[in-house]
């Protein structure tokens, strides 16, 4: 009998064109997903003179310089130099873009899987390491510099060395309050950021099971963090029906093919692992960060570690043994690849309503239709009247390169996924937390358990 | 970019854990094009004070010439910004010695001909210990994965296949270019076998914006 096969297995021999002695597999590349910041990659091509291999192949989102705030009058020249850009190299090669204006512009890995782009056994790249998102649809999805971006753009194609098979399992119930980010945070607290390097984390069991989408690819989102090349969840029903009749989903004709296809995408009894964790849901309480690196985190209830690395807490003015819980804040960022789809902002709203906010705050949906969809929905009227600010989507305040900052010393409670020194700006000190727990922080102007609110728990 | 197989320079220590590369190339400074040059903004928050004045205290200041950096774990995690290279290689370092780096910024290092040497923690340390900042020379062969300083050598550990990269500046592309075959003939196949697999273009792209 044959070895029983992984997903990462199957998922790799359909995309191997060829593999060298060495090992190294030549991989066909079935989405690229081209930003800004490609620009790099765009300029080696140029510099060989040769044309992207697969235009159809290949889409182009604003995002990583997209004002949040009056993109028809962008001052910053620089930042109006990265969006033309991208508009430039999109129309010369003729590859479809979501432009700052177009109806479905957003952040890559929320406009992939909202369009239908992002599907179960694909293989898709992207110049931006949070493309580990896609990987809850059961794609092969993780993100590439600018070299292979170029590599990409040149041949449709890209070197890969197989990581090796790791498999995350979570049975039981999350408690109320708890939701994917804290599951995430929880397990890279528990192995480090360079916990799974090397390794793809295949996420299974029960409570993934019961999972949303979106919360899947929070989920998978933020495996980079724990030095995952890629996280991947199998496809079930609740992956198609996502996934049915989105404007790039394949359609009736080629569906059943699809289906067939997307229905051997799992992992066999009996495949191997590299590394095998089990965590209990029950064990996972809402988790804050407190330091400079999404390891550095602990259960909003809890203190800081005695051993605590003293050069961050120096950085994020916070003390071995004190309570997160408490810990006054400046600001609020609801946004980013990680936690900005319409449920994160549902979440988000469920604690503001009716509230006013301690503390000023910026939400930016993931993308313009979650922005259309949130305002149907009566969201935006939530966070306005809390008082916060309700702008346009793109990466924003999660990597501070659209003009959107955290002032120095300001302490920032953030839906995003790296509190790393400077990240929302110089001196910026970030706090990562679901988004609940976010609005929870606005409403009272501190970290505070949400657990503990009357009108959630 | 052309290969190299031995090094030698002086080393300067970092010795501080999870470098990500949003530290070693602040996101503001990444809209420049290559040929503007990075090096000024290599660790730019961590080594200038708010106006941008070199800091003396940082460890890198003093020893601008230094091609090896030596430091602690898990360097380069994070962004897969391959800019955080181009800072490195643009400052002149052309080795970095560390625990373990970030995978991504391990591949962009590598295409950029720029060492990511592996050492365990005992060797780490014990290299370490050697070194005299900016002064004690360091030789570091490819062909042996040996870096030598004061008559001790140590064995890095790196993939096989990205050794072969460095040692003879592959350019992934040219070497790609000579399976065109095998792509072709793959192409055709995934066409036929996996038609559900290309994305129609039925709704957002040829339509009027106001009727999306």
């Amino acid at each position: 009998m044959s070895q029983p096969l992984t997903l990462l297995d199957k998922l790799w021999t359909t995309h191997e064109i060829t593999r060298r002695d060495d090992g190294t597999s030549l991989l066909w590349v079935d989405r690229h997903l081209v930003h800004e910041g490609s620009h790099h990659a765009f300029a080696k091509i140029a510099a060989r003179g040769v044309q992207v291999a697969e235009p159809s192949l290949t889409f182009g989102v604003t995002d990583h310089y997209a004002p949040t705030r009056d993109k028809s009058n962008i001052t910053d020249g620089a930042i109006a130099r990265m969006i033309r850009q991208l508009d430039n190299n999109t129309e010369e090669h003729q590859i479809r873009h979501f432009d700052l204006h177009h109806p479905q512009q957003g952040i890559v890995h929320v406009v992939g899987p909202e369009c239908g782009l992002t599907l179960p056994g694909l293989l898709i790249n992207c110049g931006d390491s949070h493309t580990s998102t896609h990987g809850a649809f059961g794609a092969l999805a993780f993100g590439i510099g600018a070299t292979e971006v170029a590599h990409v753009l040149a041949t449709q194609t890209l070197w890969q060395q197989k990581p090796k098979p790791m498999r995350i399992t979570i049975n039981g119930q999350l408690a109320a309050g708890v939701t994917a980010k804290d599951i995430a945070l929880h397990w890279i607290a528990l192995l480090g950021t360079d916990g799974a390097r090397g390794h793809a984390v295949e996420y299974t069991g029960e409570t993934i099971t019961a999972l949303s989408m979106e919360a899947r690819m929070t989920l998978c989102n933020l495996s980079i963090e724990g030095g995952a090349r890629l996280g991947l969840i199998a496809p079930d029903d609740t992956t198609f029906s996502y996934i049915k009749d989105r404007p790039f989903a394949p359609d009736a004709e080629n569906w059943p093919q699809a289906m067939q296809h997307w229905s051997t995408l799992y992992s066999e009894p009996g495949a191997h692992f590299a590394r095998e964790i089990e965590i209990n849901a029950k064990d996972i309480s809402p988790t804050v960060t407190w330091g400079t690196s999404p390891d550095q985190a602990i259960p909003v209830d809890g203190l800081i570690p005695d051993d605590a690395a003293h050069d961050a807490l120096t950085y994020m003015g916070l003390k071995s043994g004190q309570k997160m819980e408490g810990t006054p804040i400046d600001q609020v960022f609801i946004g980013s690849c990680t936690n900005s789809r319409i449920e994160d902002l549902r979440a988000a709203a469920n604690v503001l309503r009716g509230y006013q906010a301690k503390v000023p705050g910026l939400v930016s949906p993931g993308s313009s239709q979650v922005k259309r969809q949130a305002e149907e929905e009566g969201l935006d009227v939530v966070f306005k009247e809390a008082g916060l600010s309700w702008e346009s989507s793109g990466c924003s305040l999660c990597v501070g390169m659209n003009g959107d900052l955290v002032p120095s010393g300001n302490r920032c409670a953030s839906t995003t996924n790296r509190n790393f020194r400077g990240r929302q700006g110089r001196g910026s000190r970030t706090h990562l937390m679901s988004p609940a727990m976010v609005a929870a922080a606005a409403r009272f102007g501190c970290i505070v358990d949400l657990r503990k609110l009357e009108d959630i728990a | 970019m052309s290969g190299w197989s031995t090094h030698s320079g002086t080393a300067t220590r970092l010795l501080l854990d999870n470098i990500d590369t949003d530290q070693i190339l602040p996101a503001r400074f990444m809209s420049q094009p290559r040929s503007a040059g990075y090096g000024e903004f290599l660790l730019h928050d961590l080594r200038r004070d708010t106006d941008g004045k070199l800091d003396s205290a940082f460890a890198l200041n003093p020893h601008p010439d230094s091609s090896v950096l030596i430091t602690g774990d898990n360097f380069g995690s994070g962004s897969s910004r391959e800019a955080a290279v181009y800072a490195l290689v643009d400052s002149g370092i052309q080795v970095v010695i560390a625990n373990g780096f970030g995978d991504i910024f391990a591949a962009n290092a590598v295409n950029n001909g720029l060492l990511p040497a592996v050492l365990e923690i005992e060797d780490l340390e014990h290299l370490t210990r050697l070194i005299t900042d900016g002064i004690t020379p360091v030789s570091v062969d490819l062909n042996t994965c040996s870096i030598t300083a004061n008559q001790q050598t140590f064995t890095f550990q790196l993939d096989p296949t990205w050794i072969d990269k460095l040692i003879n500046g592959w350019d992934d592309i040219d070497l790609t270019l000579k399976h065109a075959h095998s792509i072709s003939r793959y192409r055709e196949q995934h066409r036929v076998h996996r038609k559900w697999a290309w994305p129609v273009d039925t709704r957002m792209f040829h339509q009027p914006e106001e009727e999306i």
